[in-house]
């Protein structure tokens, strides 16, 4: 087995309520360089390895996001 | 008439939905739970609102795979009429049965409180009692009502009618105050393009009896006893009389009910 990690993110220009608030509090602490701040979800999922990429969009596009709002990528090993 | 609740794990207003179908309006009431593939016996189903499966993922996200969601979709087809409330309405939008995405409050605040809603559309069956801009006062309680679609998607809602409630002030004014949540042109509730699948944010069930402070959302589950006691059969797409012309009573609508059978629309 091996982990695919998947990063989601809203789409840009759906409002990212959650990421402007924590943009707010960085601006608060004294971080004013700091741009756009996006929160999003994060998983972990055990696959084989041998699984096709197919498989993980097909997961992505039917479940784990929804394409009206959010975008996703395979993320990089940590 | 026989309603089923669906009650999920993490439902939490399922009890008041049953409590009003059952003892307010004394309808049959059947709690389906979310694990059973199947809705047999209803004339009507309600999704109530809770946070089914924990909201895990999205609002909604894993209840729209539970089995009974296949039985729901069914149900759906087949021109049953289905009400998703709170919850219940990010349920439906998971599934693909309502057009639209629920974002997170614009606040990024949970709201609860109660609201003015204006009646946009009264072609389905939980509105067809009502008058088209009237409004009701009842309470919403979400952290994710945001409605969101995409432009295309929501010009065709409004030319369509599916665009069923919006939030307003008391004198049914559309304002930007009036909306609690960010909304999208203050849609607070939307039905799919056959008209018998509608999800709204507030709660009718918490507001159906005077104790509550109104009754207003009573008028939507009589909506939908009224369309059923006149003839037309559970399943039926309502009759496209809509808000134009006289509403039917009587035998005339039962002979307008019989019609819709055949596909005469």
């Amino acid at each position: 087995m091996t982990t695919v990690r998947i990063v989601i993110t809203l789409k840009p220009g759906i409002l990212d309520a959650a990421g402007q608030a924590v943009r707010q509090g960085l601006l608060s602490l004294g971080y004013r360089e700091v741009g756009e701040v996006k929160v999003g979800r994060y998983l972990e999922i055990a696959v084989p390895e041998d699984l096709a990429p197919e498989h993980i969009a097909a997961m992505c596009e039917r479940f784990l996001t929804n394409p009206l709002i959010e975008d996703w990528r395979v993320g990089e090993a940590p | 008439m026989r309603f089923g609740v669906v009650v999920f794990p993490g439902s939490n207003c399922d009890r008041d939905c049953v409590h009003v179908l059952r003892a307010v309006l004394g309808q049959d009431v059947d709690e389906l739970w979310s694990g059973e593939a199947t809705v047999s016996g209803a004339d009507a189903l309600i999704l109530p609102g809770g946070f089914a499966f924990g909201d895990y993922l999205r609002a909604g996200a894993v209840a729209s795979t539970a089995p009974i969601m296949a039985a729901v979709r069914e149900f759906a087809q087949r021109g049953g009429p289905v009400l998703g409330i709170c919850n219940g309405f990010q349920v439906l939008l998971e599934s693909g049965l309502l057009p639209g995405a629920m974002l997170r409050n614009k606040s990024l605040q949970f709201r609860c409180r109660p609201v003015h809603l204006r009646v946009e559309s009264t072609r389905t069956p939980f509105t067809r009692a009502l008058g088209e801009g009237q409004v009701l006062r009842m309470p919403i309680a979400h952290g994710e009502g945001n409605y969101y679609a995409p432009q295309t998607v929501a010009r065709r809602l409004e030319d369509d009618g599916q665009i069923v409630f919006r939030y307003s002030d008391a004198d049914g004014r559309i304002t930007s105050e009036s909306n609690p949540n960010g909304s999208l042109d203050g849609i607070a509730g939307v039905c799919n393009a056959a008209g018998n699948v509608v999800g709204l944010m507030p709660h009718p069930e918490r507001a159906s009896e005077e104790i509550l402070g109104s009754t207003d959302g009573r008028l939507l589950f009589e909506s939908v006893l009224a369309g059923l006691s006149r003839g037309a059969p559970a399943g039926d797409p309502p009759a496209s009389a809509g808000a134009t012309l006289p509403r039917p009573s009587g035998a005339g609508a039962r002979l307008i009910a019989t019609a819709g059978r055949g596909g005469h629309r």
